[in-house]
């Protein structure tokens, strides 16, 4: 349980900690809350040779609202997110995922941008940027990139980063009236990584029409997935038992997960049909309230 | 190798570390804190659970330089010499511990959980120690030791210690 | 309400007086094997095979003797040199120190990296290059005995097939003929899967030969510091370390279980490591080298069946097991006892007939079979009868708790001969179980689920009305590797009245350091609170066979009774020399003999003892010490009533504990919260297994699940609110009547849960589920058989 030897930087700056990964690429990683690559490096799964903490970095912490967009900087901590009013008032799903991941010591250290930039798609928050329409931001040596986070998962702990780039800030568009969110995920037991997770958010015109849905699912694919079938089956629609459970039905078809010890294939997909129905269902009661 | 200077229990120490020194072998190998405990290797069981700057954090999943300049509170600075923090008082009135290793850790979580919510419902003293293991206990009179703690930080009369039984 | 004969003052039995170790260790001062720092002290690491079968083609040390601090690699080659490289069992089995060729499960000691620190000891097991030639691994215990099954245990002289023991207890013909008269036969295969105690602390030690002395200072997590002394003796006796040259010192332990009771390779490389470089020597395990490669527990499959008459009337009973204990029999059971004490199978129900045979065997999987928080193979046997008594009840369309009224051992019949010959000491079952009923509302859930039923909801209600069977034991039928099952207390009350007590038992948070002084301080009226208990070293301690088996308290108890009673007696006889009357002249109450009629006319304790060193009868032996070594008569048999409801999801299957309610019987209390406190602890130990820990291998021998992230050690989010109760029928033949109690909840909560999670499954069909209940596993059960 002891890391690989390594070199460690601890940049005050931006431009300092970009400058950094240009210069070591591929033999330096980013240490964010570290509560992902301490663990693998821990058991020497990972042995960068360089870390570069970008924990010093001044303006990477902020919640805001501006121009419509709620801007998070990826150094907010899980725990922040969790009992941001900004974010609770826009999107009540933070305090579901948030409560959900690992356990409050590893929400103290873990950040967005770190559960993002991973890759991974057992973390839970890609599905909710994916249901809630988020862009990446990524600051490299050439400025800021705004990447769709349709755009921003390419494989198994792979993303749309490049060298030299840092992940800085995640935008959600403020959502219209009528708007709201939810997630829930099966673990075997608390703190547990998604057996199956989904996120939902939802926007109702005033005659329970679906305006726009976005639905992301956790660990039930290889990367993050957008369930767009099941989004497609719900606009335009009032959200009738058969309405709901088509969407179900979509999203258990659409994804690809793997057997494993949390259970078959088939009971997997099983359940991202549950967890949809009761997330379309929480979303829109939400609405209502 | 990096000097640090980390506050811990209100003692600077200065000292060069290994970069890859986990925080929680700083507390217990270099400054011989022995009260910080290590049960797992992959962030589960929260027996290496201090405050770094006020936040609970799993000392095992840190690195030292990441302290570097920052404040610690092990289970050895919960209260001054001679006296018990109301969390000791609780634990042992309520025995809420049966071997000890995991006590440490699962106090300094819950000082942070008194510290943002001073008089938590039982479900959210359970949500709130769901990071920190215990094999022995049952978790019955841990949240009792709690609840306890929190009664006599807010000042008010103190639960009954006596076991209830059915 | 507890009855307490002595005041709170002197807090004797029944007071449920806070824990004197607590102090320490709420202030962070528990001293940990991990704690302790010698001058010089080496580190060890351990290299380990990847593959579960395998032969040593090379080892290559080359790489990890430059890693800087690394100061030796030592081979299972290096310590054949000093014949070093093998270990008995407790079974009388033998274990790999290090492997020479072969290495026989995954996880399993390769080769041990030695270094000055922490940190250089695991580079250098990272550098330690090995060269294996996998081979096909037996995983499955059933294809163990196949004709084609390679051998795995050539070392043994004679050995050609992979069976380690057969044993059986009753009588197969007298129970066939019973079954197949009878009205109705219910049959199940269970396996109670492989699990891992997974205290807290892990395991681990410090080594520290002194070369000039040659003296072995051995520091380490053992729940039985005596029996380990002797062991190391046995092992390392041949090189000069005999058992005079030998201290063994359990300081605090965080957590046993059962795990802390085997000799680990681990150990064994650290003391040779010592011996040959003559500096300590710290070996400190990781959670997943525990997990994965230390004693596992159960791995039983049992077929269990009952008769019956169609009225319910238990007829008879009939247990096959096959016990899989991986590479080496490493359990810790009685000689006698290979099965430990399975044979309780029989349960709390009166009839006359049962047969029990178990076959034991070797895979490719680490070794063990010790308890987790269990009397020897008692919840194994604890599951079969519950899980089968309930099927009956489902069977028959009976309630099982009326079932199980109606067949319990009545509490007049008591003492009470076993079918399979055990003697129960005391019990009283119709009384825990109404308890029981009455405190959960029994007949209101029963309604509650027809209701729930008519909507589709699943709601299930458990029983489970246990016999344990603990306190081993009798020397006539106990011993572990030959050396007799007793233990002992020995008490030493200064001249001012306040005493030390040591004892052979180790706590491993048990509390003794609290419940002996009780015990002693109701014997002696000396306050408890100045009674300071000592266990763990060997050098000062009396020898015992350690703490596991709830022993501590029916024999280390006993002990401390029996010598605070010949204490007593002294103090008798001081008393009537100062007093100037007759011994018979003389009244006790707690803390002072006074004459009879002249109540004015006493003296205390701790006059008493003053006077044994300052002003003794001619004749005496001045001091006022103690020491006495326990035989128990009989073993003893706590019960309980353990009632749970259960809700689960009729989608995802997610299943929820709502209520648990627990009735024990350990006989006389001494601790109310203690016990209390054991019971809390041994119920989520209970809930784990029913519910959600089983070390898990794949064909290849690989664990799937050898971290605390995927073997799932509940938190108290799943763990629920325990409610908790007793009734109390005390042991005849214990000295306080006490019974023992820390692992009846373990024993008795797995079948509670999953009888009210079948129950729930009821409607669908379901009759048995086997342990861990996930909700995948009821998806797929109720997907396979076509019911979703």
């Amino acid at each position: 349980m002891i890391p690989a030897p390594f070199e460690y930087d601890a940049p005050t700056t931006l431009e300092e900690a970009i400058g950094l990964l240009q210069k070591y690429g591929d033999e330096a990683k980013i240490l964010s809350g570290g509560h992902s690559l301490i663990p693998m490096m821990k058991l020497r799964f990972a042995s960068p040779e360089r870390l570069i903490d970008i924990n010093g970095i001044a303006g990477l912490s902020h919640i805001s609202e501006e121009n419509g967009t709620v801007k998070i900087g990826a150094l907010v901590r899980e725990v922040e997110a969790e009992h941001s009013d900004l974010l609770k008032k826009h999107f009540p799903i933070f305090e579901d995922v948030t409560h959900l991941i690992a356990d409050p010591q590893v929400r103290n250290m873990g950040t967005l941008g770190g559960n993002l930039a991973h890759g991974d798609a057992a973390n839970d928050h890609p599905a909710v940027m994916i249901a809630l329409g988020a862009t990446v931001i990524a600051t490299g040596p050439d400025g800021e990139r705004a990447i769709p986070i349709d755009e921003f998962f390419y494989g198994f702990y792979m993303t749309a980063l490049q060298h030299g780039e840092i992940l800085t800030e995640i935008q959600i568009p403020v959502p219209p009236a009528g708007t709201s969110s939810a997630y829930h995920k099966l673990e075997r037991k608390v703190g547990d990584y998604a057996t199956a997770g989904v996120a939902v958010q939802l926007t109702l015109d005033a005659n329970g029409v679906c305006t726009a849905a976005g639905i992301g699912l956790t660990n039930v694919n290889p990367v993050p997935l957008r369930a767009a079938r099941s989004e497609a089956a719900l606009i335009g629609k009032t959200l009738t038992t058969e309405t709901i459970a088509e969407a179900a039905k979509y999203a258990s078809e659409d994804c690809s997960p793997s057997s494993d010890l949390r259970g078959s294939e088939e009971y997997k997909r099983d359940m991202v049909a549950v967890l949809v129905k009761r997330m379309i269902k929480k979303a829109s009661e939400r609405i209502l309230i | 190798m990096k000097e640090i200077t980390i506050t811990v229990n209100g003692t600077a120490h200065t000292l060069q570390v290994e970069n890859r020194l986990l925080l929680v072998h700083f507390i217990r190998e270099v400054l011989n804190l022995t009260g910080t405990h290590i049960g797992c290797d992959t962030s589960s069981c929260g027996a290496c659970t201090i405050l770094l700057n006020g936040k609970s954090v799993k000392s095992c999943t840190v690195l030292a330089v990441q302290a570097n300049g920052k404040e610690i509170q092990t289970v050895e600075g919960l209260a001054p010499e001679g006296s018990l923090h109301p969390l000791q008082e609780g634990f042992k009135e309520n025995h809420g511990l049966h071997c000890g290793f995991c006590t440490p850790g699962m106090m300094m979580r819950a000082s942070e959980l008194l510290q943002n919510n001073p008089n938590p419902t039982e479900d959210e003293i359970r949500w709130g120690i769901s990071g920190n293991l215990c094999r022995c206990t049952g978790y019955n009179n841990i949240v009792k030791a709690i609840q306890y703690a929190g009664a006599k930080i807010r000042g008010e009369e103190l639960p009954s210690t006596e076991p209830e039984f059915v | 309400m507890i009855q307490c004969k002595t005041s709170k003052a002197i807090s004797g039995m029944g007071h449920s007086m806070k824990r004197k170790e607590d102090a320490r260790f709420i202030q962070g001062k528990g001293n940990y094997v991990d704690d302790i720092k010698l001058p010089g002290m080496l580190y060890m690491d351990i290299v380990r095979s990847p593959y579960a079968y395998a032969k040593i083609k090379k080892i290559n040390t080359e790489a990890a003797l430059k890693i800087p601090g690394v100061v030796a690699v030592v081979t299972g080659k290096d310590l054949e040199q000093y014949n070093l490289h093998w270990m008995p069992t407790l079974m009388s089995d033998t274990q790999m120190v290090l492997p020479t060729d072969t290495v026989m499960y995954q996880a399993q000691e390769v080769a041990a990296v030695i270094a000055t620190s922490r940190y250089a000891a695991r580079d250098g097991k990272e550098a330690v290059i090995v060269e294996y030639e996998p081979m096909k691994p037996l995983m499955d215990p059933y294809k163990s005995l196949n004709d084609d099954a390679p051998i795995l245990r050539p070392d043994k002289p004679g050995k050609t097939d992979n069976h380690i023991w057969h044993w059986q207890a009753g009588s197969r013909e007298e129970t066939e003929a019973v079954f197949s008269n009878a009205d109705v036969v219910v049959k199940e295969q269970m396996h109670i899967p492989r699990i891992h105690v997974a205290s807290i602390e892990t395991c681990g030690c410090v080594a520290d030969y002194d070369k000039v002395d040659n003296h072995l200072t051995m520091y380490m997590t053992t729940q039985a510091p005596h029996a380990i002394r002797t062991v190391i003796a046995l092992v390392a006796g041949h090189v000069g370390l005999t058992e005079e040259k030998i201290r063994v010192i359990s300081p605090d332990i965080g957590g046993g279980f059962g795990g802390k009771v085997p000799v680990y390779p681990g150990y064994v490389i650290a003391i040779a490591v010592s011996f040959l470089v003559g500096k300590p020597v710290k070996w400190i395990e990781d959670r997943s080298e525990n997990l994965q490669a230390d004693s596992f527990a159960r791995d039983y499959h049992i077929t269990a069946e009952m008769a019956a008459t169609k009225e319910g009337k238990i007829l008879a009973t009939r247990f096959k097991i096959l016990a899989d204990h991986g590479y080496t029999d490493a359990a810790a059971n009685p000689s006698k006892f290979p099965i430990g004490m399975f044979s309780v199978c029989t349960g709390s129900y009166d009839y006359p007939t049962s047969f029990v045979e178990a076959d034991a065997v070797y895979t490719n999987k680490p070794p063990g079979g010790v308890a987790y928080r269990c009397s020897f193979r008692v919840t194994e046997a604890v599951h079969a009868i519950e899980r089968i008594t309930d099927r009956l009840a489902f069977e028959i369309g009976k309630d099982p708790a009326k079932l199980r009224i109606e067949n319990f051992i009545q509490k007049d019949q008591f003492p009470y001969k076993s079918p399979l010959g055990w003697e129960y000491d005391s019990g009283d079952y119709v009384a825990g179980l109404e308890k029981a009923m009455n405190a959960i509302d029994y007949d209101g859930l029963r309604a509650e689920q027809v209701e729930k039923r008519k909507k589709g909801e699943l709601m299930g209600i458990g029983i489970s009305t246990f016999t344990e069977i603990v306190g081993a034991g009798p020397s006539k039928d106990f011993d572990i590797l030959g050396i007799k099952m007793f233990d002992s207390a020995e008490i030493r009350v200064h001249p001012t009245g306040k005493a030390i007590a040591r004892f052979g038992t180790k706590s491993q948070g048990q509390g003794h350091e609290t419940t002996y002084a009780q015990i002693i301080a109701e014997e002696l009226g000396i306050p408890a609170e100045h009674i300071q208990v000592e266990e763990g070293d060997t050098d000062t301690a009396p020898y015992g066979l350690g703490t596991y088996a709830s022993r501590s308290t029916p024999t280390a108890g006993a002990a401390a009774v029996m010598a605070a009673r010949k204490l007593r007696d002294k103090a008798r006889k001081i008393a009537a020399y100062l007093l100037e009357v007759s011994e018979e002249d003389l009244e006790w109450e707690p803390g002072k003999f006074s004459v009879k009629g002249a109540p004015e006319k006493s003296k205390t304790i701790q006059e008493l003892v003053f006077a044994a060193y300052t002003n003794h009868p001619q004749g005496m032996e001045a001091g006022f010490e103690a020491t006495h070594y326990y035989d128990p008569p009989n073993l003893t048999f706590p019960s309980g009533a353990y009632i749970c409801v259960v809700d689960i999801d009729s989608e995802t299957f997610e299943i929820k504990v709502r209520r648990f309610v627990a009735i024990d019987d350990c006989g006389h209390i001494i601790n109310p919260m203690i016990v209390q406190g054991q019971v809390h602890g041994g119920l989520t130990q209970g809930i784990a297994p029913a519910m959600y820990e089983e070390l898990i291998y794949d064909e290849a021998g690989n664990i799937l699940n050898g971290t605390l992230m995927d073997y799932l050690v509940p938190t108290a989010v799943e763990s629920p609110k325990w409610e908790t109760g007793h009734v109390i029928t005390p042991s005849p033949h214990h000295p306080i009547g006490a019974k023992g109690v820390g692992e009846s909840p373990t024993v008795g909560a797995p079948p509670a849960i999953a009888n009210a999670i079948v129950d729930a499954l009821s409607v669908y069909g379901v009759t048995h589920m086997d342990i861990p209940i996930t909700p995948y596993k009821i998806w797929k059960k109720l997907k396979d058989t076509g019911k979703i």
